[in-house]
């Protein structure tokens, strides 16, 4: 097999960087670790203050998605709902706003047939029709927050053992800070846009947390096998190589997930809507974080660990 | 063509075959019509057609799951062990006379049942049929003069508490809070008006009927019903101990009430020592009333007005057609060895299933299109070949799901969009890998072949730590979520055959026929 073409062929490729970029990007870790960091305590403080909205499969109680045939105000289907009996009753509109979501406190009685019986009184032309109901006793809610609880430690620790044998030390530490990182910035997300946890929305934050380690691979392996060869480079420099080398593709594979996503996010319904929002905002920040975490993490680590040799070679001597 | 790639071109055409004969049911299936799909009975060609075909969650076909919980504690210990058991006969029964096709019916842990019904329409009858417990018991109404002397004692107890500011009632009333509520009051029972029915109730609690009613009487409410043209219900003082119990009920059938035009009544048949023991109680209490108690309520409390012998019962008490047909199928089907409360019920109306596939699919149809575009317009041709693998990707995922029969649910369709954006991110790596070495001056055949071995590495480990996750997903996941991990994952095993093996091979057939300098890439 030919190593060399006897005649160097020029190849042209489309690219979304005209020339191989040479961006010093570990020069900006510093603010980027701030920007890290605010995120990440903006929603452990949000947790901490005002605490996640969680659905039904949590808290237990019941939420009726009820379709009309027309937009109802909400305030007036609220007084509707106190007058039947259910007071504090949350009430949203939904979908194209000709759909109410009800949620409730645990009945004794099916709630539905009295609520439908309350709308039509206040609306007669509202041709109420049930279109989902959920309804989700306090025993089971236990056990489903510490069946998500379990999923989450799970395979948060799979994910670290499987990254802890593959990679160094420093890498590692940077992969998995990476993940929380992601983890809990798509969660921030979501909390600050008001949107229910419930245990679709937990099946995200953990496929994102799988995910979330992918690009930080393709940079590590670059980084890697880079240092190999270029080991008379500074440790920085090896690194803005590498993640100059890997750019397009880093940002290809994520644009691939990003558009799917995007796609279910806009047109895959009510439903879903919270783990699109969930799986978007995680491709974008596992992006960012595969650099400005993961690998930032493993320079400083790297250098850390570099000083402290030197420095005890140093004492050696003397 | 090398040996090497006629096996490979082989195994590729093989494995496409085998998927698309493995979804051949799923696709006829699917053309049906939806009431078709869901009531095709048992042994039809349609009913075999579904086995095969990939099933849809609740989630999307739309029907209810409920989770029951079988409440055992007021049950003997030698009782309790199979109470669970016999619950999920019982619950079948009533269930297979409803008539719903596949329903599942399953024990889960202790004491729980998960009932599933696909497709259905009508989920207040269902729930209602399914947890009623059906406990149908006789009991002897109190005479005139024991009633009255009983509603006296109550009505001195609450004045009692009254005067000590427990509870508030009407000064003018004080000393008939309860009597006052009567619109009529006859044999043993009073006829209380629908509105005053939640009061005479709360009265009743504060008064704690227990410790002012004698240890064998106890009082039932009757069901709503219309009398002297108001609607109401009546009050029952009735012997606390039933003389028999309906367990040994042989038929019961619902009829036209002839008594009570436009109204229904169920006629039930007792058997064996049901019909001796119902023929001894109806001897010994001539001119007396009986009430038929179901689950704690009177359905009707006819006199007796001679022994019957037959063991023929009548059940009468403000039915319609419906609640008599329900009624009859629960008698039929047995009561239930002990209440069951609804634990968690999740139900999903025909119209948004409709609505969450047809979403779920335009959305994975355009996300598609998304990516192929992309994948085109920036790797030209061999973008092609990994939209190829992408299509085979998702022929494969789908084939697999219908060989393990395993769900296909909303979350699912989630996870076949998400395999669509991940499955090319494989083929991304490789292909810039490759335009990397073609820059570096490598010929096309040694450029590719460095692309896919220096890729492969970090392509498996990507996956895995996502395979963790779902792995996890599926452990702990309820349906829906299941049907995401196991998409997911099925997505993700088939990307590496397509993205990997089956790209490469495409690579191979073109560049082993002739040698190429330059790669559309």
């Amino acid at each position: 097999m030919a190593d060399k073409n006897p005649t160097p062929t020029q190849h042209k490729f489309f690219s979304l960087l005209p020339t191989q970029p040479s961006f010093p990007f570990m020069k900006y870790r510093r603010i980027a670790y701030m920007l890290s960091a605010a995120l990440v305590l903006a929603t452990v403080g949000w947790i901490v203050v005002k605490g996640p909205r969680y659905s039904v499969d949590f808290t237990g109680g019941t939420l009726l998605q009820i379709q009309t045939a027309r937009a109802l105000p909400a305030d007036d289907v609220r007084a509707t709902l106190d007058a039947a009996g259910f007071a504090g009753a949350e009430v949203q509109a939904a979908g194209t706003g000709a759909e109410l979501l009800i949620r409730l406190p645990l009945q004794k009685v099916d709630p539905y047939p009295k609520i439908a019986a309350g709308l039509l009184q206040k609306f007669p032309d509202a041709k109420p029709e049930l279109r989902r109901e959920e309804t989700v006793g306090p025993r089971i809610g236990g056990e489903l927050r510490q069946k998500a609880l379990w999923a989450v430690l799970f395979s948060l620790i799979g994910i670290l053992i499987y990254v802890g044998l593959r990679y160094e030390f420093k890498f590692a530490v940077g992969a998995v800070i990476a993940i929380f990182h992601d983890v809990f910035a798509a969660f921030g997300i979501l909390l600050f846009m008001d949107r229910e946890i419930s245990l679709t929305v937990v099946a995200a934050l953990l496929t994102l947390a799988g995910y979330s380690v992918n690009d930080t691979i393709v940079v590590f392996d670059r980084i890697k096998e880079r240092g190999k060869l270029l080991h008379k480079l500074s440790h920085e420099d090896v690194m803005n190589t590498a993640m100059n080398e890997t750019l397009s593709r880093t940002i290809i594979t994520s644009l691939t997930v990003f558009l799917a996503t995007l796609a279910l996010y806009i047109w895959g319904g009510e439903v879903i809507n919270d783990f699109a929002l969930c799986m978007l905002a995680g491709v974008i920040f596992g992006t960012y974080s595969s650099i400005y975490v993961a690998s930032a993490l493993a320079l400083d680590i790297w250098n850390w660990l570099d000083n402290r040799k030197n420095a005890a070679r140093k004492a050696k001597a003397a | 063509m090398p040996r090497n790639d006629l096996w490979k071109s082989l195994l590729v055409a093989g494995a496409v075959l085998l998927s698309l004969w493995t979804l051949w049911p799923s696709f006829q299936f699917y053309q049906l019509p939806r009431e078709e799909r869901i009531s095709a009975p048992k042994d039809t060609p349609t009913a075999k057609l579904r086995e095969k075909s990939i099933p849809l969650g609740l989630d999307l076909q739309g029907g209810m799951h409920l989770v029951l919980e079988v409440d055992r504690s007021k049950l003997p210990p030698e009782e309790a062990a199979g109470a669970v058991d016999r619950a999920i006969e019982v619950i079948r029964n009533r269930i297979d006379q409803f008539g719903v096709a596949e329903p599942i019916i399953q024990k889960q842990g202790d004491d729980r049942i998960v009932v599933q019904l696909p497709g259905l329409s009508d989920r207040e009858r269902a729930k209602d049929l399914i947890g009623q417990t059906a406990l149908l018991e006789f009991k002897l109404v109190r005479n005139q003069d024991e009633a009255a002397a009983l509603f006296t004692r109550l009505d001195a107890t609450l004045a009692a508490k009254a005067r000590a500011g427990e509870i508030q009632v009407d000064t003018a009333l004080v000393s008939r809070a309860l009597s006052s509520l009567f619109l009529d009051f006859q044999a043993g029972g009073a006829f209380i008006g629908v509105a005053d029915v939640p009061r005479a109730t709360e009265l009743l609690a504060a008064a704690g009927p227990d410790s002012v009613l004698s240890r064998d009487t106890q009082l039932l409410w009757g069901s709503e019903e219309g009398y002297a043209g108001r609607t109401g219900r009546w009050l029952y003082a009735v012997k606390r101990e039933p003389e028999m119990t309906g367990g040994s009920v042989s038929n019961a059938i619902a009829n036209p009430d002839d008594q009570n035009p436009g109204g229904w009544m169920v006629n039930m048949r007792l058997a064996g020592r049901g019909a001796s023991d119902f023929a001894r109680v109806t001897a010994a209490n001539v001119n007396r009333q009986l009430a038929i108690v179901l689950d704690n309520t009177v359905r009707s409390a006819p006199r007796i007005n001679e022994r019957i012998p037959g063991g023929d019962a009548r059940i009468s008490g403000s039915f319609d057609a419906k609640d008599a047909k329900d009624l009859e199928i629960v008698l039929k089907a047995g009561a239930l060895p002990a209440p069951v409360s609804i634990a968690e019920e999740r139900s999903v109306g025909p119209s948004l299933g409709q609505d969450s596939i047809d979403a779920g699919f335009k959305s994975a149809l355009i996300g598609t299109l998304f990516v192929i575009v992309f994948m085109i317009v920036y790797y030209q041709g061999a973008g092609l070949i990994a939209i190829a693998a992408l299509i085979l990707n998702i022929l494969l995922l789908f084939a697999g799901l219908a060989g393990l029969g395993a769900t296909l649910t909303l979350p699912g369709i989630a996870g076949v969009v998400l395999t669509i954006g991940m499955a090319v991110d494989a083929n991304v790596l490789i292909f810039e890998r490759i335009r990397e070495e073609l820059r570096n001056g490598k010929s096309v055949r040694t450029a590719i072949e460095l692309g896919y071995d220096r890729a492969f590495r970090t392509i498996l480990d990507a996956n895995v730590t996502t395979l963790i996750s779902a792995a996890f997903l599926f452990q702990f996941g309820t349906g829906p979520i299941k049907g995401f991990a196991v998409t997911l994952s099925l997505g993700l095993l088939a990307n590496m055959f397509t993205a990997v093996f089956f790209t490469r091979m495409i690579f191979d057939l073109i560049t082993h026929r002739r040698s190429l300098t330059r790669l559309s890439i």
